[in-house]
């Protein structure tokens, strides 16, 4: 059986479609991401999943369980954790632990073990309000309360927003780590380079799924060479690579612009025409593309 | 090369009683420079950029900002800086021309010079069609692409961008970041803060604070060979976690 | 019930911790009593009356002098006839005025009784029930040693109360009825419409509906903590009014307190309904204010008389809760009248509850709702 199933869901509000006929399934203790920007329909999509909303169309099933029809039994099962962190400033880090953990029927006591990674970087502090604890504590809070009832599956919308790139890391292991309990996770991010953490992805777009897979497969569907050409005039050398008929798709990426060379050229030739151009020294390598290779590429094609 | 300076920062310091946000901070930004200020939560980098944009003093130090000194005058300091926020910048319910003209307003610019300077940046944007729209009603990208023009309309000597291009999708990602370097081309600085270190490897120099101090200061590319990692992220880890302990 | 009480201990926590909740609370109904108090409380010294006596006799006379050896009064004018009272009150320069009919002292001795007629200037009810009050003492008094000597049970004088200006005279013990009606749906709806959005403002709504906690638990759980607020305040009020104003409750104090309940019922529902419209505090606290205080100021009798209104407005109160709930206390407070005398609009405020409980409980979902994009 399958953690989650989903069959050609769809949610309109009004005359906007938030999510597009999506299909995809989860396998229980997977770690499964979603990778979009903002406004892709990453949010409706796990509000579905929480069974926060009814879709417009299609079915939803997690553990068997419709998402419709069953909520109250599978309630049971979700840990949910929304984009804003869901806790009350005016309580404590403990009373509001506590608190989850009374509302879903548990005790901290007889969750601990589980929490336990996470909560004891945050234990020092138990005593301090949420609302004075920095991002990265809040976002270890949050995670422990949507954990504290053991739930089968965790549904995190966007945990990392916002949130410092130390505690990102230190969260993406804590979640590698729920994943060997045998938890399900499901997780949103509009960061790119989140993805590689991920068991399989799913890339979303504008309400539409563009692609599901491992990271690395996503990564080798590319199927073109990819170079990354840099020189300290980045302005300059992208109009240049711009202007060269030798040249595809050229994109700033950081320091470096990636390219693709046309058939018939060679690096040579691209290094030549930036001579010309008057951007000495330029270096021209290849690489292996990246997840945000690819979207760009899939993002090119739908449109 | 002598290069010319437009933030000039010598041993600053911000203490809040017996708490020290900035321990003598030493740095410089240069003309027409892309500058990354990077740090995790409650490094001190609030702290500092507040200082930067003249809402606050230092304790001690020398904090020269477009050729004002912000423990004199801080007032004027803000004529001559931009500032974007991804959370705040525009005026939902008013429309793409009236948030221009309402900022223009806001910097003493007369209608005079506004209405031609508007048409402009509309034009350039290729948003001629959108001016009488409301920003509400604007997709998320294009929303940041206009905020950003906003917070350069008065040709400031330097912008202050506040995580520019977060949770936006990455073609309209590449345009912003474009923007931004053709901003910087005309020789306007351009100071950005962020947590995600990939936004910070489009900059030209980066700066990574930790506990009040800056601990790394210089291109990504250098940096990375520096610290023999492979990511600005991995970098910023490994430069920023011994530290963290104490939150 | 386990997660019932942890519900209901979180609200008490952010009740406790928010300064400003507390003050809303505590400190405004406290403030509301002892302003409203302090300022239409004036004490009563050397008050002019008038005196209009058509009697002239033994007893006239002998109750002139005991009403002036008080030091609340001195006759300031002496009247000759009917028409020079209007003057008399409207030039201001007296509180009241004492009629004495012909030849009482001889009504008295044949009849047993008589009536004399007391005025006062209904315009400024507080004085004129304080003024009322004590000459109606001084004669009762009076009276009453007069039918010592006579050795009669019964009153000799009665006497009648009439005000000028306002005669359905509102006093002081008018204005707390309308205090506790403010106040408790100050507290019930405005304060628990603000406490369910913010939660919807904070995202913790979200978690709360997808945790096994089921609808009714999130509102009673919501609503209880200031189920109980509202009856401390409610007791609190009643027991400033008796202590620092020495007013008692002269119906049932427990008919009065299941009064009390029943709005705070009512209060309540309506702020659930309120927090099921909106999902911005802003909002949830301009609905309630605008459908409930204001109604609550303006149509409920309780500031500017229904008497004295235009039709239409009687019918648009008639609609509205506070009106049969300021009926209720006040005719429980001030009357001291049993069940028997308010079941009609007991009735109807419990209908109306009841109507609103329903539509609120309809409209509180298990899910998100438009508000879900």
């Amino acid at each position: 059986m399958n953690a989650v199933d989903a069959k050609s869901i769809t949610q309109r509000f009004g005359k906007i479609t938030a999510v597009d006929d999506v299909s995809f399934t989860v396998s229980e203790g997977e770690l499964f991401g979603f990778i979009g920007p903002d406004g892709a329909g990453k949010t409706t999509l796990f509000r579905i999943a929480a069974t926060l909303i009814i879709p417009t169309g299609g079915r939803m099933t997690l553990f068997g369980l419709n998402v419709v029809s069953d909520f109250r039994e599978l309630r049971n099962h979700i840990g949910y954790m929304p984009g804003r962190f869901s806790l009350y400033t005016d309580l404590t880090v403990e009373e509001n632990l506590q608190f989850y953990a009374t509302i879903f029927g548990t005790t901290i006591k007889e969750n601990y073990h589980l929490i336990e990674p996470v909560y004891k970087q945050i234990e020092p502090f138990r005593k301090r309000r949420a609302g004075h604890l920095s991002g990265g504590m809040k976002q270890k809070l949050a995670l422990s309360c949507a954990l504290i009832h053991k739930p089968r599956i965790l549904i995190l919308d966007e945990p990392t927003t916002g949130v410092d790139a130390v505690s990102r890391t230190e969260f993406w292991e804590m979640l590698e780590g729920l994943k060997r309990e045998g938890i399900t996770i499901i997780v949103s991010t509009p960061y790119m380079d989140e993805a590689l953490r991920c068991d399989r992805i799913a890339l979303m777009q504008q309400g539409r799924l563009m692609g599901i897979d491992t990271p690395a497969a996503i990564r080798s569907s590319y199927g073109k060479k990819i170079y990354a050409v840099s020189h300290r005039d980045r302005y300059r050398l992208l109009l240049a690579l711009r202007a060269m008929t030798d040249v595809d798709s050229p994109e700033p990426f950081g320091e470096a612009v990636h390219i693709n060379i046309r058939e018939g050229a060679t690096v040579d030739d691209v290094k030549k025409s930036l001579e010309r151009a008057g951007l000495e020294g330029a270096e021209v390598t290849e690489i292996t593309p990246g997840i945000e290779d690819v979207f760009l590429e899939l993002m090119k094609k739908g449109s | 090369m002598e290069r010319d300076k437009v933030i000039e920062v010598k041993d600053l310091v911000k203490r809040f009683g017996t708490f020290t946000a900035n321990d003598h901070l030493t740095f410089d930004v240069w003309r027409g420079e892309i500058f990354g200020f990077l740090g995790a939560n409650g490094a001190g980098k609030t702290t500092a950029i507040r200082i930067l944009c003249g809402l606050s003093r230092p304790t001690s130090g020398r904090v020269m900002v477009a050729g004002i000194d912000a423990s004199q005058k801080p007032e004027e300091i803000k004529k001559r800086i931009g500032y974007m926020s991804q959370r705040f910048s525009l005026y939902e319910d008013l429309t793409v021309s009236e948030n221009i003209e309402l900022y223009g307003g806001i910097y003493g610019m007369s209608m005079k010079e506004i209405v031609p300077r508007r048409e402009a940046l509309l034009e350039k944007l290729s948003f001629t069609s959108y001016g009488d729209m409301l920003i509400r009603a604007l997709p998320l990208g294009l929303k940041q692409k206009l905020a950003f023009s906003v917070a350069i309309f008065h040709d400031p000597e330097i912008v202050f961008l506040d995580e520019p291009t977060s949770g936006v999708d990455p073609i309209t990602r590449r345009q912003f970041w474009e923007m931004i370097y053709e901003t910087a081309s005309r020789g306007i600085t351009v100071f950005v803060t962020t947590h995600y270190m990939d936004e910070a490897s489009y900059c030209d120099r980066i700066s990574i604070m930790s506990e009040g101090r800056i601990v790394a200061l210089d291109s990504p590319s250098a940096l990375l060979r520096q610290y023999g990692t492979a990511s600005v992220e991995e970098l910023f880890v490994k430069i920023a976690r011994p530290q963290k302990i104490r939150e | 019930m386990k997660r019932l009480m942890a519900f209901v201990r979180k609200e008490f926590l952010h009740i406790f911790r928010d300064f400003r909740t507390l003050i809303i609370l505590f400190g405004i109904p406290a403030a509301q009593i002892l302003i409203f108090g302090y300022a239409v409380r004036t004490d009563l010294k050397d008050a002019g009356i008038a005196v209009l006596d058509n009697a002239r006799d033994g007893v006239s006379k002998e109750l002139i002098q005991k009403i002036e050896a008080s030091e609340f009064f001195y006759v300031k004018r002496y009247l000759a006839s009917y028409e020079e009272i209007d003057a008399a009150f409207r030039q201001g320069e007296i509180k009241a005025a004492i009629i004495f009919p012909g030849q009482i002292a001889a009504s008295v001795a044949r009849e047993g009784s008589a009536t004399i007629g007391i005025i006062a200037d209904g315009s400024e009810p507080n004085t004129a029930s304080l003024v009322t009050g004590y000459i109606t003492g001084i004669v009762n008094d009076y009276s009453s040693s007069l039918a010592s000597a006579v050795t009669s049970s019964l009153p000799l004088i009665v006497p009648e109360v009439r005000m000028y200006f306002n005669p359905g005279l509102k006093s002081h013990f008018m204005f707390i009825p309308g205090v506790i009606t403010l106040i408790l749906i100050l507290i019930c709806a405005l304060m628990t419409s603000v406490t369910i959005v913010r939660e919807k403002e904070y995202g913790t709504m979200e978690v709360l509906l997808v945790s096994p906690l089921k609808p009714w638990q999130i509102i009673i759980g919501k609503v209880t903590p200031y189920f109980f607020l509202s009856l401390v305040n409610v007791i609190v009020i009643l027991l400033m009014t008796w202590f620092v104003f020495g007013l008692p409750v002269r119906g049932s104090i427990p008919l009065l307190i299941a009064g009390c309940m029943l709005y705070i019922l009512l209060g309540l529902s309506f702020g659930i309904l309120v927090s099921a419209s909106t999902s911005k505090t802003e909002n949830a606290v301009f609905i309630s204010l605008l459908t409930l205080m204001l109604p609550t100021i303006l149509l409920s009798g309780f500031i500017f008389p229904i008497e004295n209104m235009p039709k239409v407005y009687d019918y648009v109160s008639m609609a509205l809760p506070p009106r049969w709930f300021v009926g209720i206390i006040r005719a429980i407070m001030i009357k001291g009248a049993g069940f028997g005398y308010i079941w009609k609009e007991t009735a109807i405020l419990a209908g109306m509850t009841l109507l609103i409980m329903v539509i609120s409980a309809r409209r509180f979902k298990t899910r998100l709702g438009e508000e879900g994009r």
